[in-house]
């Protein structure tokens, strides 16, 4: 389906981007069997809580999700691909699932957003491939006591983000994201692969990045601020470049000012809905992160924006409507000499 | 809000903070200190493994100011890829290093790369050139651009390296075209080193360098759209290396210039550029003359007049401006610069100003030293200026004691109690007396008990003062069994004040695995002084205090569980079968020396002008935590002034011991007819009758097949082949009158000098050691009559024949010098004695054995098992348990 550039469509107004996947999965009350299906039922490893192997076992209901999202507004739908680097997928031991499930999560969100689009040809409808952080940072050691020590290192994440890549790419995405950005490190090695993918291919993809400020220190989780951040990703072409998760909306407005102050692409911005409660839920109400996120807007900081953790349907919903006639941020110029 | 926002095409960079260079960035300082090329101490640290002190040294340049450090490891004899990864791994885990970005530096390809893929921010890589064509630029580029790094291009080619204004132009020319039109590279991310070339060579196609490369800079600025300039800023006074004052001038004249043309950033050693408003009128226009080539006699000019301020010295510099300013400036003048002269006149001004002694103390007194203190914690001043500034402090505060006695209300608040002591058994206190005047100056209250304190005064003493932490020294073996016993004691006296352990044969190992799990509460093993600082703060600090504890503890498990680990792994062969692959000699060609005489002779007050060319000063030097090689280290772009400082004082002080006669050097050695029996030695006496017994260990550690198990018996000819051979022994001591001397100082507040002169008498009780044994092999045993080696030949060994000490790595038992002691009459003698541990003392003693045959060599014993324990414990007809004592650090066992 031919669909108008992205970058056109986000000169004229603010892209909504879906809410949180897990939060939703978390509704359907999915048993250990509901997870395993039919073609893991006999997996070694316990599977309740791989979400993103649902990709494969309970499609149907990650389709309907997308969906709800689509229906409620969202413009852009993120795959249900978080973890599904080969690195991430070491838990399960399901290393070897990796490229499958990103091509399963990219054709079933692929799927919910053509049919959307055909039920409103007007507004079309995209699919980003979410490239998670994984659960081991290059430039953090995990021993206390070895600082020098890496769980990781650079090249063994250029592979397995080689491979996501690849698997979202073949399901058919339109978008590349980035996301959830706790080690810098990591991100560099992700948009390292990524880059290499889409030359050795011959492809051109746009590559959204969108990194998490862990609290009001206004750090990154691997002690980058804002501004240090967007440095070290700086040398990509990026469509946006942006924060999510950790932070409510208000916490998040320093630091996305400060990006939507230096960033010579597009904004975005997908916060949670507030910050946990004493019970660990996220309980901000949707008219209460649509008004923070409104005056976002018209302060002239945002170009993309959704909901992380907590958030949902109605959130993006009232988001959406929220946005309905704000002016997206324009992008800046570069001073010529 | 439909405005289109300018952001402006600025290098950009990052590590965890941003670094954006702006037209109105005056100049980027690149932090030159990491760099292995460039810094022999730095390179020494990354040798020997020491990465810990390596990050120190990082810290401390961005502490100084730097606003990128540049990290090289090109070095032959080290693996630079991992060096290089392993050091920015450890430096990205420190907040304070990594908050700047890092520039990654080596002329080798797969370093560089390796570099980029441990850097969360945006670096910079240095270098990359033409020099290998065309083709490998633009891939390397390439990929430097998908790294996100800023690159620093040389002004080099095919042809090779631009040395004048045309060709430094035409390269970066042709780079930048290349960069920014083939490679995509933001030409803002481009940074030329267009070569900073030394001048002052006396070669005259050199005088142009300085000038070249200002204009070539300007060139790039005016012509290169958004380019930077960088450069290593030292290269350009090579000339003048040893002469800091010309040096500094030189650099910041040239700083001045080449920024004024548009130099963006360079490699420079902050400690090596002065105020360029202040440089001297007539020096600054002798150093412009030079770089700005303004005269064809400029070079001999500027040498000339170097020449000059050097041969004039401090004293023609020598500033008393200082002595202008207020009574408060001058107290913290004399205290940072360590000057006494002038301390009794301006600490009565204060006290008459403030009209209390105590708000002295606390007010201008206490602000000085806290200068001193950060000026040391961060790298700028060193240990022997720390001990002076203390001296300068102990003078002052007992000028104001007897007014203090009159107004005893006020007590000075402290930071902690430290209570130090050298362990029972053990003489040896320079260490631990630096590590109390460097507390002290951190305003910690010290109280030190001395040498030989047993350890229920240590424990007696602290209960009554209530000390916040206790600090055991020790230099011996024996004293690490000592402090393992006081740990127990403090365990079941319910103790809980945290333990310091330190003292040159003390390690974090042997804290962690053979201290510690003796006693619940803190047990920290003090490297140097300091870092006695730094534990003492997080011990005392009460938010920190606990979670620091669980650190050290943490990482002392750790340790703990490794080494053990590693035990298992040793390997040991039995003794019998070690003993088969005894050291090789052919006895039956061998003809030994006979002495000059047997029996003992006695050296009174040997000439210590003889022994002074002898002594070997590295190891001064690294008393006072100054690392590096005499006599390289007195012109170390670090602490070579320093140094040199301390050298001059030693000097002086050698000056007056010698010429006043305030040391006595005493000797005794001895020979007799010796012949070896397994791995004793049997000594015979004029009669031929066997009057005594040496023994000792041989290496068990299995070696690869072929190779031998040393004993020192091997060298003594065995007692079946018939040969009459002689084994030799002496103590010698430089520390005759030593206490008086120590004494007066510490009379008169002077730790200074208290440490200096027990440091100078320690090499000079090596250096005696050192001129009786050539004395013994050229002439009393005469073995090597022709023999004729220079000081670093001594040093290195480069003789026949060697002279173990007992407790040293080749025969580690202390015990043995009972039986030299007994034998020479040492104490009679030459006035040392042994304490109950076997420590000498006077401390500045050496003793040990000579052996003569030309196979004989220094080796460590390492780990010895069970079986020959066993054996030896018969041997010297000891229980084996007392023998395990002694021998602990070499057990290859769990006794």
């Amino acid at each position: 389906m031919q669909k108008p550039d992205i970058k056109q469509l986000l000169q004229d107004r603010i892209l909504i981007i879906d809410g949180a996947m897990g939060t939703m999965i978390q509704r359907y009350t999915l048993s250990e069997s509901d997870f395993r299906g039919n073609r893991f039922k006999d997996w070694p490893s316990d599977l309740k809580g791989n979400n993103d192997l649902l990709n494969l076992t309970q499609p149907q209901i990650i389709e309907a999700i997308h969906k709800e999202y689509l229906m409620a507004g969202a413009d852009i739908i993120e795959t249900n691909t978080f973890s599904c680097t080969s690195i991430a997928m070491e838990d399960y031991k399901m290393s070897s699932l990796a490229y499958e499930l990103n091509v399963e999560g990219a054709r079933i969100a692929r799927k919910a957003a053509d049919e959307i689009t055909a039920l409103e040809p007007h507004k079309p409808r995209y699919v980003a491939g979410a490239l998670g952080p994984t659960n081991k940072t290059a430039s953090i050691s995990p021993n206390v006591n070895d600082p020098g020590y890496r769980g990781i290192t650079f090249d063994e994440l250029v592979v397995a983000y080689k491979e996501q890549t690849k698997g979202l790419i073949d399901g058919g995405v339109d978008l590349l994201l980035v996301e959830t950005v706790f080690d810098t490190l990591n991100a560099k090695a992700a948009l390292y692969a990524i880059q290499e993918f889409l030359e050795d291919n011959n492809l051109d993809v746009p590559v959204m990045v969108s990194g998490t400020i862990t609290d009001q220190s206004g750090r990154t989780l691997s002690g980058q601020t804002t501004e240090a951040f967007y440095n070290s990703i700086s040398h990509v072409n990026l469509l946006s470049v942006g924060l999510n998760c950790a932070l409510g909306a208000e916490l998040m407005r320093p630091y996305l000012e400060e990006l939507s102050d230096k960033a010579l692409c597009h904004v975005s911005c997908y916060p949670n809905a507030g910050l946990p409660n004493e019970m660990g839920e996220y309980d901000e109400s949707p008219q209460h992160m649509a008004n923070t996120i409104k005056e976002f807007a018209k302060s002239g900081m945002l170009n993309i924006v959704g909901g992380c953790c907590g958030t949902t349907p109605a959130h993006i919903k009232a988001i959406a409507d929220a946005m309905k006639n704000m002016k997206p941020r324009v992008l800046p110029i570069i001073e010529s000499v | 809000m439909n405005e289109h926002k300018l952001i402006k095409p600025y290098l950009r960079l990052s590590g965890l903070e941003p670094l954006t260079i702006t037209p109105e960035t005056n100049f980027v300082n690149i932090g030159e200190r990491t760099n292995v090329t460039g810094s022999r101490a730095f390179a020494k640290m990354i040798l020997e493994n020491r990465f810990e002190d390596a990050v120190s040294v990082a810290k401390q340049q961005v502490e100084n100011g730097a606003q990128v450090i540049d990290i090289n490891m090109d070095e032959g004899m080290l693996d630079g890829k991992e060096a290089m990864v392993r050091f920015l791994n450890l430096i990205a885990s420190e907040p304070d290093i990594s908050r700047v970005p890092f520039m990654i530096d080596s002329s080798k390809w797969e370093i560089i790369e390796a570099g980029l893929k441990c850097l969360q921010g945006k670096g910079i890589v240095n270098s990359i050139s033409l020099k290998e064509g065309e083709e490998k630029f633009i891939e390397y580029a390439k990929k430097i651009k998908r790294f996100g790094a800023a690159v620093v291009i040389m002004a080099f080619d095919e042809q090779g390296q631009a040395d004048s204004f045309e060709r430094r132009i035409e390269i970066c020319k042709r780079s930048y075209d290349i960069l920014t039109k083939k490679v995509k590279f933001p030409p803002q991310d481009i940074i030329f080193d267009p070569n900073i070339l030394t001048v002052a060579t006396g070669i005259d196609d050199h005088n142009n360098y300085a000038v070249d490369f200002i204009r070539a800079t300007k060139w790039i600025k005016d012509h290169l759209p958004l380019a930077k300039v960088s450069g290593g800023i030292s290269n350009i006074s090579f000339s003048f290396r040893g002469n800091d004052l010309v040096r500094e001038a030189m650099h910041s004249a040239f700083l001045f210039h080449a920024i004024r043309a548009g130099l963006d950033m360079g490699i420079v050693n902050a400690g090596m550029i002065t105020v360029y408003d202040e440089i001297p009128k007539d020096l600054l226009e002798r150093v412009e003359d030079v770089l700005l080539n303004r005269r064809s006699d400029a070079t001999e000019r500027l040498v000339e007049f170097a020449e000059k301020i050097k041969s004039k010295g401090k004293q023609a510099i020598k500033d008393e401006s200082w002595r202008n300013s207020s009574v408060e400036e001058r107290l913290k003048h004399a205290l940072v610069k360590g000057i006494v002269d002038y301390i009794d006149a301006d600490t009565e001004e204060a006290r008459l100003k403030y009209n209390a002694p105590l708000k002295v103390i606390e007010g201008p007194l206490m602000d000085g030293m806290n200068v001193v203190g950060d000026l040391f914690g961060s790298g700028k001043m060193f240990l022997p200026q720390v001990v002076k500034s203390a001296r300068v402090m102990k003078k002052s505060v007992a000028y104001l004691m007897p007014f203090m006695e009159q107004d005893k209300d006020n007590v000075q608040q402290k930071a902690g109690k430290i209570l130090l002591a050298t362990v029972k058994g053990d003489v040896h206190d320079i260490g631990k007396n630096i590590v109390g005047v460097v507390l002290a100056c951190n305003n910690y209250e010290i109280v030190d008990l001395g040498v030989m304190v047993p350890a229920d005064k240590i424990l007696s003493t602290a209960k009554e003062i209530q000390a916040d932490i206790i600090g055991l020294s020790g230099l011996i073996t024996p004293s690490l069994d000592e402090m393992v016993h006081i740990a127990r004691e403090m365990e079941r006296q319910e103790f809980k004040t945290p333990l310091l352990i330190g003292g040159a044969t003390t390690s974090r190992v042997h804290a962690a695995v053979k201290i510690a799990p003796n006693y619940s509460h803190p047990v920290i093993h003090v490297l140097d002084a300091s870092r006695s600082v730094p534990v003492a703060g997080n011990l005392l600090n009460k938010e920190h205090s606990k979670q620091f504890a669980l650190q050290v503890r943490q990482e002392y498990d750790l340790l703990r569980e490794n080494h053990l680990k590693r035990k298992d792994e040793k390997n040991f062969i039995s003794i019998t079968e070690a003993r088969k692959h005894k050291t090789a000699i052919d006895w039956t060609s061998y003809n030994p020396q006979k002495p000059t005489f047997t029996g003992v002779r006695v050296f009174d007050d040997y000439e210590l002008n003889l022994i002074r060319p002898k002594i070997d000063w590295t190891p001064f030097f690294s008393t006072w935590e100054l690392y590096g090689k005499y006599p390289a280290i007195l012109n170390d772009d670090v602490v070579g002034s320093e140094a040199r400082k301390l050298f001059d004082d030693a000097n002086v002080m050698l000056d007056d011991i010698i010429t006043n006669k305030k040391l006595q050097a005493r000797g005794v050695i001895a020979f007799y007819r010796a012949a070896s029996e397994t791995d004793d030695v049997i000594l015979y006496d004029e009669n031929g009758q066997e009057f005594s017994r040496l023994h000792f260990l041989r290496q068990q550690i299995a070696k690869a097949t072929g190779q031998e198990y040393y004993c020192l018996a091997d060298y003594i000819a065995p007692k079946e082949s018939g040969l009459a051979d002689y084994i030799g022994m002496f103590a010698v001591t430089a520390g005759i009158g030593i206490e008086s001397l120590v004494k007066k100082y510490e009379s008169e507040h002077d730790d200074y000098n208290s440490i200096l002169v027990k440091a100078v008498a320690d090499r000079l009780a090596e250096g005696f050691a050192e001129v009786m044994h050539e004395e013994v092999r050229k002439t009393h045993w005469g073995y090597a009559s022709e023999e004729n080696c220079t000081i670093a030949q001594l040093i290195d060994e480069a003789y026949t024949g060697i002279r173990p000490a007992p407790g040293y790595p080749a025969c580690p038992d202390h015990t043995e010098k009972e039986r030299i002691f007994n034998i020479l009459q040492a104490e009679k003698n030459a006035g040392i004695h042994l304490t109950e541990n076997f420590a000498m003392y006077p401390a500045s003693s050496v003793s040990g054995f000579y052996f003569s045959h030309p196979k004989s060599k220094y080796f460590g014993l390492g780990k010895i098992n069970r079986d020959q324990v066993a054996e030896y414990a018969t041997r010297k007809n000891k229980p084996q348990s007392y023998i395990e004592k002694w021998l602990s650090p070499n057990l290859g066992y769990n006794p």
